[in-house]
Parts: structure tokens; C-alpha cells; sequence
């Protein structure tokens, strides 16, 4: 593999073809902050809190260091005036939801963000969908997926599907940033299957 | 029809048809587009059909006229359109009960009805010939002029009109890496939106590694009022057949998609059968024209989301999975449909193909500006007199488009802005009528080009509004996957709308600037990066609608109803209860010789008693950022019979 030069944040790094910038950066022992990132998953780029700052061929732009390669030469910037106010604002807007999550509070502060600056919608869901995702790529099972778009977009949670498999599972509930996931899983357990936590599904 | 082998046998058979037709013959072309359609073009066409063997000029072994039931050629305002051949007379706005008379004067007597004419509206003069028509004169329509000359469901019909000659070209003379050359060296970029240069996607997909590639047309045409990419499907489907045919064979793939929305049906017909009648003759499916170039097409139909117009969204869609977007790089031309390298291109770029091809690079790149070549088709709606569609070649002015050929504003009100580029687009003010309109020119004034939609508006509208309206619709089509995008337009849209209700506050504007900047800069697909397009245009050239609205809680345009109030004036009013009769929610007291007044607790501000006072009286007032007065005591509004006004 070859390998790539690149600068992050004034530090020569050197980093792998294929790497994102997360990961060298990372390597770099510098952390850009993450919502929708795992280890163990498919970088997905959606929360964009790890939006940097890059310069190639003398275009600055932004990215979301989860997913952007690095390319030789690549000037990023993580913690940019630019990349900070950018933050600052996707933490108000995910705080109007969740406005307890200690992850966004934790970033909040440091960020200077204003949890009070967009009226409060709480319905607690950032939709990082780690959920979603560890339930499809890791577990294989699908038994919590998206549905709707755009500001109506949730998570939810498939009755047959969960009703059979969630029961001695529930490894999502640790993803989960602001502990909604938990809360969708035990009203759908209302709704459609009720009294059957912990319990073995009945032979069919 | 056996399949045709060799480049020879497709000329024979194309001269076969030729042969077999008389150009002086009486031809009828009739638009049957959607457009048409809904203004009836298909009663005119059973008319005609009706009116020629009741005139009798059916026989046995003959007909004396033929009927050519074709695709859009743009002029929607005046359908159905009618264009008689070989002299190109053009009828407009022609009904059934026109047929017989059509027939009997123009096919036989060959005379022209002078009534279906256009007739220029203030000189009064009357075009014959379409090409004399100035919606068509000022135009330069080398995709879109093509659609009245052809019936889209006869492969005949193109093959007549030269059609298939670029793909023969390609095939027999030239190597895939000329073709790539040919399509850079004449600059087309392409039509969907950003304007990425056609040759070099082309490239990256050709020199992407891998055995298995694709080609993808995309026809997920979902900007609101625009329907050029419909028009060009539905009226010469093998065009852009044509056009992926040729770009399959440079990129070096042998199976294609063609994405059309749903919502189209006619279009998803026309170009089935036109794949069809494609394989059929062998110029689709193994070894093309004994080349031994393979290809197949099928045609994927869109379930409705106007995200899926983007392309790396377009490809999961069609893979089956949701249409959300994905990043880029990887880029669909090295990892695309099902992980292989795919060329993907809008309707209108795959059509421009076969002609650059065709008439060469020179030819192309003649046309248009420095940096953008052609000519680009948009849709021009709103409020103008000659709706439809327009082909103009890039640099022309806006002024030109929506004076010379759209024929200016209805009612001569003032023009206020023109909004290019779809939902995502910007509004553009008049001090900019006379910038020439290409790729770049209108990314500097805060506008894209988008897929050619062209929205104008006149005096009666409210910028604040229209830039609520658009948020909406994106809120509506906004996938939800990316918090900049699906926060960012939900908060937008919040604040909008609070400022069209009255409700806007002080920190409203530059608050709606932050969030266009977050939304712009960091969505993950171009609906998020253009989404702020509407609102921070507007803000830029109308700051002082929104400073109305904000501070005043005014609405200079009269249309957020939140902020207009109706009053009748008692000096005015003669109590002819016409706006009390026709008064939705029974708002306005009064009677026979009684003053008219509103009640304001009942009003909804929908206008009718504004619309309906007759104009000799005025009286009904619109009110907006200032109180209502008093309604006149019950006792003076008693009015004499004899004083009544006139």
C-alpha cells in the first residue's frame, strides 16, 4: 500500500491510500469529534460533526472526515474558525432534540454551543443511526431501520422482526447517544409484542 | 422485420423508407405531449381522423393526408399545436370542430385559416410558417425542433430523419478513446445541474478498471414546473437512445438504465417502445450492426423522490435500497451501480450526443459561450405569456428569453425576479435581465443553472414567501440522512414561516444566514449544498421584503395573509352586496343600501371581495403593516336610495 503525505492541523502525517482522514488523523493522535462513527461499521457520513476543513489545489473546502479520503498534499484543518462555527451549529440544531444527550452536552461546551438557540422539538432521536446500522451489518437481523425522509425521518423498530430477535440482544442500546433507541424498542414491545422482554420468543 | 447486420443494410432499409414517402405529401403533425394532451390533442387528432374519411380523402389503397401524432415542440401556452406539412403552417390553440375546416381549406383548398394563426398581440401580425412563430424564431432549437417532425413511436420516423447515423459513425470509424476526445474537445457539460464536463466523466468511467461497467440515463426529472427532460423522452426517445448507445460503446460498457420517474408515464411508454423497436432492428442487444459491440437497456421507473435525482442516490435507488445519497469520492464513474464504474448523465446531455457526433466538436462548440457550448433547453413558467418550452443557445440574455420569446409579463406588471435552477435555485432581480445566461455567470449572481427550470415572477409576488415555498418543498424531499441538511432546512423553513405570519424577529435574518452557510457547506449531496439557494438569493436582493415583514409585519406583495387585512371603504362602497354574496366564510355584513363591512374577527384575507368590487367603485382597500379603522357606526351606514352612486 502506498503511502501518502499529507498535513493535518500543521503535522506532517503520513497515512495509507484508502485511509479516510479520519484515520490518519487518528493515527496522528489527533481526535476530531464523531456522532454516527463506529469502528466496526461502514463509515456512513451522516452527522457531519467531523466536518474539517481541507485544502487541495488551492480550494478550501469542507468535508466529513469520516468518509473523505486523503490525498496526497492535502492541507486539513480541524479545528478551523470555519470547521468550529460549523459545529456549533449542527450541535444546536441536534440539541433541539436531544437536548440531554452528555455526548452532545459534552461537545456543546466545548463548542460554545447554545442548546436554547433553536425551540425545543425533543424527540430525543439524532439519527446517527448506529442502531440501524450495527443491527444490519454487524448483527444481520433488520430489525430497526429508518422510515419516512427529511425532518420526518425515524428510527423504528419491525415488530416481527423484533418480537423474534431483539429479545437477548439489545447490543444497540449502548450505541445509542442519547438512550432513545431504548425508548423506541420498549414502545414498539407495547404496541406489538407486550411482556416479552427478556423472554424467549414461543415456538411457532 | 429481420434484424439488420451491417452498417449497409441499416442505410438500405432507412432508404427503403425514404423511397416509400412523398415529401410533398399533406402531412398533419399534431402534438400529442402531455401538455397537449391535457389541452385535448387527442380529440383533435380522432377529429381529423374522423374528418378524412367523412371528406373522403380515405381510399381503398390511399390516404391523401397523413396524421403524425408527434412529441412537444415547447409552445404549451397555445396547444394543441398543430403544423401542416410541407409548408409548416402552424396552428395553435386548435380545437376538434376546427378539423373539418383544417382539411377542407388548408389540405385541399390550400388555403390558411387565418383565425389559427399567431397573431402578435400588439401589432396584430400573423406568423404562417412555425419557424415565423417569434416564440420559435428567436429560439435555436437543435434537440427540442426536432420533436413535430417525428412520431416518437415510429423508429421509421427517425431513421427518415438521419437518426442512428452517429451511432453507424462510431461503430465503423472510430475508436471508443475518439469518441471520449470528440465529446471533450466539444465541451458539453452536463445538463442535469452542476455542469461537470461530460467528456471527462466519460473518461474517468473509461479508465476506471474493471471488466463490468454501466450507463445510466437519468430522468428523474423532479424540479417543479420543469419538464424539459419529459419533452425530449416522450417526443425522440431514440435520440437519446442514441446518445447512450454511443457513450456505452466509448466507456466500454454493455448494459445500460434509463431512471425515469414514474410520474411520467407517456415517457416511460415512448421510450420502452423505442427500446424495443430498437433490438428488434439490431441496434440494440448482440453485436450491433454486425460491430460486435453488445448492448442492453432496461428502464427503471422512480418511485417519486425528488432526491433521486442525485446521482449517487439515483444508484442506490436503482440497486433496490433506499434513495439516500452516499459520498463522494468514491464517485459513481470508479465505484457505481453495484460497486462498478458507471457513467451517469441527465436526459438532455445524452441527447446532445448524437449531434456532436454528427456535426462535429467545431459545430458545438460555435454555439454558446467561452465556457458553456449549445444550447440548453429550459422551462419557462410563471408569470410570462408564452409558457412551454424554450432551446436558446448559452449566453443569451434573460431579457431575450422572457421578453423576446416569452413574450414578457401578463397584464404588463412590473417583472421582479426570475428563478433559475429548480426548487435549489436562486432568485435573480431585474437589475440582472441583461446578463447572458450560462454555467457560470448565473452561479455569480447566487443562481444555478440547475436542470433549466425558469420561474418568473412579477410585481404580486412576495419574496419571503417564495423562498418559504421552496424551503418547504425540500423539507418535503430532503432525505433525512445528513443533520445539515434535514436541521438546517427544517429550522429554515421554521423561521420563514414565522416571518410570513407575522411572527419574524429581530436576529431572523442573519440567524437564517447561519444555517444556510452550515446547510450549504457541510450537507453530505447537492440538495443540501443548493438548498440555501432560495433563501439567501432572496436575501441578497430583497432584504427589505424580509426587513418589511420582520419589522413592519408588512407584506409589500399582499400575499401573506397573516399580514393583509381588507377594508371597505365607506365612502365607496354603494352596497351592491357583490362581494357580501360571493364572500366565503360570511365575513362582510350589510344588505340592500347598507354599508358593507368587514367583519375582521371572520376574515381569512383570501381577497375575493377585493376581486369582485367592481373598479368603478374600488372600495374594498388591501391593508398591510398599518390598523384597520373602525368599522362606521351601525347608524350612518344607511344609504339614501337616491344618493346611491354610480
Amino acid at each position: 500500500m502506498s503511502e501518502i503525505l499529507l498535513k493535518i492541523d500543521g503535522k506532517e502525517v503520513k497515512a495509507g491510500e484508502g485511509m479516510t482522514v479520519y484515520e490518519a488523523a487518528k493515527s496522528a493522535g489527533i481526535l476530531i469529534p464523531t456522532l454516527c462513527h463506529h469502528e466496526k461499521l461502514t463509515p456512513y457520513g451522516a452527522c457531519r460533526i467531523c466536518t474539517v476543513e481541507v485544502e487541495t489545489a488551492g480550494r478550501k473546502r469542507l468535508v466529513a472526515a469520516c468518509v473523505y479520503p486523503v490525498e496526497p498534499g492535502m492541507v486539513v484543518s480541524t479545528r478551523s474558525e470555519k470547521v468550529d462555527r460549523t459545529r456549533k451549529v449542527i450541535l444546536e440544531e441536534l440539541l433541539a432534540h436531544a437536548p440531554d444527550s452528555e455526548d452532545l452536552r459534552r461537545l456543546a461546551q466545548e463548542y460554545g454551543a447554545d442548546a436554547d438557540r433553536f425551540e425545543k422539538e425533543p424527540v430525543f432521536c439524532i439519527l446517527c443511526g448506529l442502531c440501524v446500522r450495527y443491527c444490519s451489518e454487524i448483527k444481520r437481523k433488520y430489525a430497526v431501520g429508518f422510515s419516512d425522509r427529511g425532518p420526518k425521518r425515524e428510527i423504528i423498530f419491525i415488530p416481527e422482526v423484533a418480537s423474534r430477535e431483539c429479545w437477548d440482544c439489545k447490543e444497540c442500546f449502548e450505541l445509542c447517544p442519547t438512550s432513545y433507541v431504548q425508548a423506541a424498542y420498549v414502545l414498539a414491545e407495547a404496541l406489538a409484542f407486550p411482556g416479552r422482554t427478556g423472554v424467549s420468543p414461543p415456538e411457532e | 422485420m429481420p434484424r439488420i447486420q451491417s452498417p449497409a443494410e441499416l442505410e438500405k432499409f432507412r432508404e427503403d423508407i425514404l423511397a416509400g414517402r412523398d415529401p410533398q405529401k399533406p402531412c398533419i403533425a399534431v402534438c400529442t405531449g402531455t401538455g397537449c394532451i391535457a389541452l385535448g390533442a387527442t380529440e383533435v387528432v380522432a377529429a381529423l381522423k374522423r374528418e378524412i374519411k367523412k371528406q373522403g380523402l380515405e381510399t381503398a389503397v390511399d390516404v391523401k393526408v397523413d396524421i403524425r401524432e408527434t412529441g412537444c415542440p415547447g409552445f404549451c401556452e397555445r396547444g394543441p399545436v398543430v403544423v401542416i406539412y410541407p409548408e409548416e403552417i402552424c396552428y395553435l390553440q386548435v380545437k376538434p370542430e376546427d378539423a373539418g375546416e383544417i382539411l377542407a381549406e388548408t389540405i385541399l383548398a390550400g388555403k390558411v385559416i387565418d383565425r389559427l394563426l399567431y397573431a402578435d398581440p400588439v401589432s396584430g401580425d400573423k406568423s404562417v410558417r412555425e419557424s415565423d412563430v417569434p416564440f420559435y424564431r428567436n429560439q435555436t432549437r437543435l434537440l427540442i425542433g426536432n420533436n413535430i417532425k417525428l412520431n416518437p413511436k415510429s423508429i421509421e420516423d427517425y431513421l427518415a430523419l438521419g437518426g442512428y447515423t452517429a451511432l453507424v459513425k462510431v461503430l465503423t470509424g472510430m475508436e471508443p478513446e475518439q469518441v471520449v476526445g470528440l465529446v471533450k474537445d466539444s465541451n458539453l457539460r452536463g445538463r442535469g445541474g452542476a455542469g461537470f464536463p461530460a467528456g471527462k466523466k466519460w473518461e474517468f468511467a473509461r479508465k476506471s478498471p474493471g471488466d463490468t461497467k454501466y450507463v445510466v440515463v437519468n430522468a428523474d426529472e423532479g424540479d417543479p414546473g420543469a419538464f424539459m427532460d419529459r419533452a425530449l423522452l416522450e417526443g425522440n426517445p431514440h435520440a437519446v437512445l442514441e446518445g447512450l448507445l454511443i457513450g456505452a460503446y466509448a466507456i466500454g460498457a454493455h448494459e445500460g438504465f434509463l431512471y425515469v420517474r414514474q410520474e411520467y408515464p407517456l415517457a416511460v411508454e415512448n421510450v420502452t417502445l423505442a427500446i424495443l423497436a430498437a433490438g428488434e432492428l439490431g441496434l440494440l442487444g448482440k453485436d450491433i450492426l454486425g460491430s460486435g459491440f453488445d448492448f442492453s437497456v432496461k428502464v427503471h421507473r422512480g418511485a417519486g423522490a425528488f432526491v433521486c435525482g442525485e446521482e449517487t442516490a439515483l444508484l442506490r435507488s436503482l440497486e433496490g435500497k433506499p434513495g439516500e445519497p452516499s459520498a463522494r469520492p468514491p464517485y459513481p464513474a470508479v465505484k457505481g451501480l453495484w460497486g462498478r464504474p458507471t457513467n451517469i448523465n441527465n436526459v438532455e446531455t445524452w441527447a446532445n450526443v448524437p449531434l456532436i457526433i454528427n456535426r462535429g466538436s467545431d459545430f458545438f462548440t460555435k454555439i454558446g459561450t467561452e465556457k458553456s457550448k449549445g444550447t440548453k433547453i429550459f422551462s419557462l413558467v410563471g408569470k410570462v405569456k408564452n409558457t412551454g418550452l424554450v432551446e436558446v443557445p448559452m449566453g443569451i440574455t434573460l431579457r431575450d428569453i422572457i421578453y423576446k420569446i416569452g413574450g414578457g409579463i401578463p397584464g404588463d406588471k412590473k417583472f421582479k425576479a426570475v428563478q433559475t435552477g429548480g426548487p435549489s435555485g436562486g432568485c435573480i432581480p431585474a437589475e440582472y435581465l441583461d446578463m447572458g445566461v450560462d454555467f457560470d455567470e448565473l452561479a455569480k449572481v447566487g443562481a444555478i443553472m440547475g436542470s433549466g427550470g425558469m420561474i418568473v415572477m412579477d410585481e404580486d409576488t412576495c419574496m419571503v414567501d417564495v423562498a418559504r415555498y421552496f424551503l418547504n418543498f425540500l423539507s418535503d424531499e430532503s432525505c433525512g440522512k445528513c443533520t445539515p441538511c434535514r436541521e438546517g432546512i427544517r429550522q429554515m423553513l421554521k423561521i420563514l414561516t414565522d416571518i410570513s405570519r407575522g411572527k419574524g424577529r429581530e436576529g431572523d435574518i442573519e440567524l437564517l444566514e447561519a444555517l444556510a452557510e452550515t446547510t450549504r457547506d457541510a450537507s453530505l449531496c447537492a440538495l443540501g449544498g443548493s438548498a440555501p439557494n432560495p433563501v439567501l438569493s432572496t436575501i441578497r436582493y430583497f432584504k427589505e421584503e424580509y426587513e418589511a415583514h420582520i419589522k413592519e409585519k408588512r407584506c409589500p406583495a399582499f400575499v401573506c395573509k397573516d399580514l393583509i387585512s381588507y377594508y371597505i371603504d365607506p365612502d365607496k362602497c354603494s352596497a351592491c352586496m357583490i362581494c357580501l354574496r360571493k364572500c366565503p366564510v360570511d365575513a362582510i355584513l350589510g344588505g340592500k343600501k347598507r354599508i358593507h363591512v368587514i367583519d375582521q374577527e371572520k376574515c381569512t384575507s383570501c381577497g375575493t371581495c377585493f376581486e369582485v368590487c367592481p373598479p368603478r367603485f374600488g372600495a374594498v382597500r388591501r391593508l398591510s403593516g398599518e390598523p384597520v379603522p373602525p368599522p362606521i357606526p351601525e347608524e350612518a351606514r344607511t344609504l339614501a336610495g337616491e344618493s346611491k352612486r354610480q
